[in-house]
């Protein structure tokens, strides 16, 4: 018993030690990044920038960050990417608020949710941080301004292009999604429900389903079987998420209905190749990730050094990528989207 | 348990029910005892509620059952979780758990990819040995916090669970493992089946059945139970406690590490949530299964019936027309059910072993 | 260390009576958790960029608030040797219910009340089963886990209900006046005012102790444990289903995995508390001390950008030290010669190794 008594002074010592060892690691790394990029181009002064993605982990916004960080080092800004590990909006909120507290100049982030991160943007905003979004977007009136991949129309009207060329303009199709409330998935949907209706090109085509695969590898995976397995007739698959095409196309290429079910959506190159070479797939669209991260990055400088406002029709200069402009509610457009197929994918790596 | 009820038949021969208890069972043939047994238990119950759910959803579609994928995802899709949760199912009959498999599997998975990754032509038998031993050695690290440090597998596997997860992020970064960057003999066994069965599948019932056959006959896996029903008793009578516990660990560890393999076969992509959550289908599994939570009681015969009833009902219900969203609620009825049957079935029992103690 | 080698008195029986009682109040496993918390709250003040900042106690506060809430009757079940495994299924729950009621053109405060409503109702399923039943808690829990979660995620498929009035999510994220003490501190502080006279200054809490020490000697000694258990489940349900109600205001949005994963935070809060999890043992300041002593943490290691995977690392390893570190420093203690006479008095180490239970 008497040990029991003495025991809690050497416990608090060793978790003591435990702790403060990671938290001084912690401590010199952020020391050095910022030093380094202080010293590296005076252009930017002490910009520091947050990127922050759905979640980490996703090839398709390791390709947007590199292009993010690629653009901070022109600008001798200090960057850094911070994110959660499954994509859900209170895991962001946290780190929204965490860049208040940093008091960083700006922050780029793709929103898991249109409206529930948008107390959290407010008061980062209060606390003098610039908000751009990218790739997903929230409600306009809580951020700075809105970096878009492509227009709505543009991709949803690409994607039936591709799925009604490979079926031959008739059956069934079904989508597979991310989340059910990611902004930019349903406005993809929506716009492809009114093509499919309205454009007598699209009248034999049927759309059958809805499926979403959270962006998770396996759910994408069992939601594409699960899809075939409920609606026989099924002759193509359209999915707008880089995750949930790869996890379709992996099971497709295995399976009985590989080369009878068509299968397109946004994907990257680097994640296809394999399905395109061995015929699963025959093309498949989007946009460069990289070049949207790259983007999002001049246009949250541009804000921070008060170049533009957000206003409609500023312009602001993007290094690489020449001029863009301000368009109506703060969008900002990349471009349209592009096309992948079995003759151009080998020339890209991302 | 089935004493009491064979002497039923003869209640005019009463005149030492005490005795007729003892001598009773060996007056069967094996083969009626044998039947008795498996008609009498509570394995059975499970297949039966499988074989309903199956007939059910093939008689609403065809193809459920009867094409060539969904009998191939019938078979294919339980083999994951069929390895934990016979794996599950050792350690909580030794009245332990080990919430750790979920993120055990998530490092291995990871492991394999890596291994592809550095060593393009490495031998697939090597990666599934290295991932076999991590997945042991993450097992031992919890069977000897649990078995020597004397603090109960609950917290120390939570505690774990944490720390692997955190440890493969951690590894990780931002890397991901995409199917492109694995060999194709590994990854086409993912899928390929001979004689029409999965080849994952078929490395999982051979597990199965020597797990089985061991627990079932071997003095080794005859202590797991008597250490499950006892701890104390267990410890008394002389059995090696600490490193029966330690075995059962490494064993569920390794089991872990096994269905991190198939995973990045099956599913080609590794990314940062593998196996989140699946840990508490494993012990789900081995609770619909007939496993006592409690420790001592149950087969992993029945842990693995119960792997094969959560995801197949996960698959069955969009056929049924139920959106698949239901299916944890489906799931969290069935554990509710097995234990409250457990339960009945136990008092039952016991209400008869006293009458037949107060006729005597 | 130097202090387990410095006996001073006989230590065989009533050891704890061998000091007095200032040094018994300081010395116990409560005051080393506060301390440790206060030495990470006073570091990272000195070391983390930022800590010191405005913003901080607001976010931090009302990061942990749910898990404080929880925590609350979370460490009287666990006293009890019990555990509840579905308190975030519980959150998720109501948090649904709010939406869809909300949805459905209820106004908040009757929505949220319906919600507590379910609360209690999954608190009652749970206490019916553990403590009339007589059903082990861990696998009735794990149980109402997977339904509650499922009716949650059935009830909104992967949809989440967002729109909110701004004056109930602003009350969710304000803070008391100018102060940067959130809102919501206030009911806790109330609940947790009512759960510390309930467990060490009622004659309820000294059942509670009792069961986990040993249910059926405190059956004989007149305490209604099938009552009590009932009791503690269903405070659990319904302060969970109060903690979703304020996640899903704060967040603004109802989701069927809204809250996921809260319940191994909560216990492992609990844990790190000094609750013992054969029961009978445990403090509530200790608790709460370790629910901030987590929160601090994590916030510190945000601002320092370590990522997420760091401190989950962390936090399992306090949890594992933290319950390792009595037995092996005992064991330690027991193989010194000049110990062998304290050694029977302290058996526990090996009795628990044996009996390692669930």
């Amino acid at each position: 018993m008497k040990f029991q008594k003495r025991r809690p002074t050497a416990l608090a010592a060793l978790l003591l030690t435990a702790t403060f060892a990671f938290a001084g690691c912690g401590g010199d790394d952020s020391g050095d990044g910022g030093g380094s990029s202080a010293g590296g181009d005076g252009g930017g002064g002490d910009m520091s920038v947050t990127m922050l993605p759905k979640n980490l982990g996703n090839a398709y916004f390791d390709t947007s960050t590199d292009g993010a960080e690629k653009a901070a080092d022109e600008l001798g800004a200090e960057f850094e990417e911070v994110g959660p590990d499954t994509a859900s909006p209170d895991a962001q909120v946290q780190y929204i608020n965490t860049v208040a507290q940093q008091g960083k100049d700006a922050l780029i982030i793709s929103a898991n949710d249109p409206d529930a991160l948008c107390d959290a943007i407010d008061e980062a905003r209060s606390a003098d941080v610039k908000v751009v979004t990218f790739d997903a977007d929230t409600n306009p009136d809580c951020r700075d301004l809105f970096i878009n991949q492509a227009t709505s129309e543009g991709i949803a009207a690409k994607q039936l292009e591709l799925i009604a060329d490979q079926i031959g303009g008739k059956g069934e199709i079904a989508i597979l999604s991310a989340s059910a409330n990611a902004t930019n998935q349903n406005s993809w949907i929506e716009m492809m429900e009114k093509e499919l209706a309205d454009n007598p090109d699209y009248a034999d085509i049927e759309l059958v389903d809805t499926v979403y695969g959270d962006d998770d590898d396996q759910k994408s995976f069992d939601q594409t079987e699960a899809l075939l397995q409920n609606h026989p007739n099924l002759k193509g698959i359209i999915s707008p998420t880089t995750v949930g095409i790869a996890a379709a196309a992996r099971y497709l290429s295995d399976s009985s209905s590989k080369g009878k079910v068509a299968l397109t959506g946004l994907g990257t190159p680097n994640q296809m190749r394999e399905y395109v070479d061995n015929g699963t797939v025959t093309a498949f669209a989007l946009w460069n990730p990289g070049d949207l991260g790259y983007l999002a990055t001049y246009a949250a400088a541009a804000l921070v050094n008060g170049d533009i406002s957000g206003e409609e029709g500023d312009s602001f200069d993007a290094g690489d990528l020449g001029s863009f402009e301000v368009g109506a509610d703060g969008v900002v457009l990349l471009g349209e989207p592009f096309t992948f197929d079995k003759d151009n994918i080998a020339d890209f790596d991302f | 348990m089935s004493h009491t009820d064979i002497e039923r038949p003869q209640p005019g021969a009463g005149t030492s029910t005490s005795e007729a208890l003892l001598v009773e069972p060996s007056r069967l043939s094996p083969t009626r005892r044998a039947l008795t047994t498996v008609l009498r238990s509570r394995e059975l119950s499970i297949f039966l509620v499988l074989v309903a759910v199956v007939v059910l959803a093939t008689t609403k579609n065809n193809g459920f059952l009867f094409s060539s994928d969904g009998w191939r995802n019938f078979l294919l899709n339980p083999s994951i979780l069929l390895l934990l949760a016979v794996g599950q199912a050792v350690v909580i009959i030794t009245r332990n758990v080990d919430l750790s498999v979920g993120s055990t599997m998530a490092l291995t998975a990871y492991l394999t990819g890596r291994l592809f990754v550095d060593q393009p032509n490495i031998p697939i038998i090597v990666v599934v040995l290295a991932c076999l031993a991590m997945g042991a050695v993450l097992g031992l690290v919890n069977g000897v916090l649990v078995a020597y440090a004397g603090v109960p597998a609950l917290v120390i596997t939570l505690g774990t669970l944490y720390i692997y997860r955190g440890i493969m992020l951690t590894w990780a970064g931002s890397d991901r493992i995409n199917a492109g960057d694995m060999p194709r003999d590994f990854l086409s066994l993912g899928t390929k089946t001979i004689l029409s069965i999965p080849v994952l599948t078929i490395i999982a019932v051979v597990v199965l059945a020597v797990v089985g056959y061991y627990l079932h006959t071997a003095r080794g896996g005859r202590e797991l139970y008597a250490i499950g029903s006892d701890p104390d008793a267990a410890h008394l009578y002389g059995l090696a406690v600490r490193r029966r516990l330690l075995a059962a660990f490494v064993l569920s560890g390794a089991l872990a590490g096994l269905a991190g393999v198939l995973y990045t076969a099956r599913y080609g992509t590794v990314s940062s949530g593998v196996g989140s959550g699946i840990e508490l289908q494993a012990v789900a599994a081995a609770v619909i299964g007939g496993i006592a939570i409690f420790g001592g009681s149950g087969t992993v015969w029945g842990a693995a019936i119960g792997a094969f009833l959560l995801v197949t009902i996960n698959r069955a219900l969009p056929s049924l027309g139920i959106e698949d969203f239901w299916q944890r609620a489906v799931v969290g009825v069935l554990i509710l059910g097995a234990i409250v049957l457990d339960r009945v079935l136990a008092r039952r029992q016991a209400r008869k072993l006293a009458e037949s103690r107060d006729h005597s | 260390m130097s202090a387990t080698a410095t006996p001073t008195a006989p230590a065989r029986t009533y050891a704890a009576y061998s000091a007095p009682l200032w040094k018994r109040w300081l010395l116990t496993r409560e005051t080393a958790v506060i301390v440790l918390t206060a030495a990470v709250i006073l570091y990272s003040l000195a070391n983390v960029p930022n800590f010191d900042g405005p913003l901080t106690m607001k976010f931090l506060l009302q990061d942990i608030a749910p898990i404080l809430l929880i925590a609350l009757p979370m460490t009287l079940v666990i006293i009890t040797g019990e555990i509840d495994l579905s308190v975030a299924s519980i959150m998720g729950l109501s948090s649904v219910l709010l939406g869809v009621l909300h949805d459905a053109g209820m106004s908040i405060p009757t929505a949220a009340l319906l919600a507590l409503l379910a609360g209690l109702a999954c608190g009652a399923l749970n206490g019916f089963l553990i403590a009339y039943v007589g059903l082990p808690s861990l696998a009735v829990t794990i149980g109402t886990l997977a339904l509650f979660r499922g009716i949650a995620v059935g009830l909104l498929g992967t949809t989440a209900i967002t729109d909110f009035p701004d004056d109930w999510s602003s009350l969710a994220t304000g803070t008391i006046g100018e102060s940067r003490i959130p809102l919501v501190m206030i009911p806790f502080v109330v609940l947790a005012i009512g759960f510390v006279v309930l467990l060490h200054f009622s004659t309820f809490g000294r059942g509670v102790y009792e069961i986990g020490l040993n249910d059926e000697a405190a059956h004989f000694t007149g305490v209604n444990v099938a009552r009590t258990k009932m009791v503690l489940f269903l405070l659990s349900g319904v302060v969970s289903a109060l903690a979703g109600i304020y996640f899903t205001l704060r967040y603004g949005s109802a989701r069927g995995d809204n809250a996921t994963g809260y319940e191994l935070q909560v216990i492992a809060a609990v844990l790190l508390g000094g609750v013992s999890i054969f029961g009978g043992r445990g403090r509530l300041h200790g608790v709460l001390a370790g629910v901030v002593l987590i929160g601090v943490i994590s916030s510190a290691l945000r601002l320092e950008s370590v990522t997420v995977n760091v401190t989950n690392i962390i936090v399992g390893l306090l949890l594992v030290a933290s319950v390792i570190l009595p037995s092996v420093l005992g064991w330690a203690g027991s193989r010194l010669p000049r110990k062998a006479s304290a050694a029977p008095a302290e058996p526990r180490p090996d009795k628990d190794a044996a009996t390692a239970d669930v």
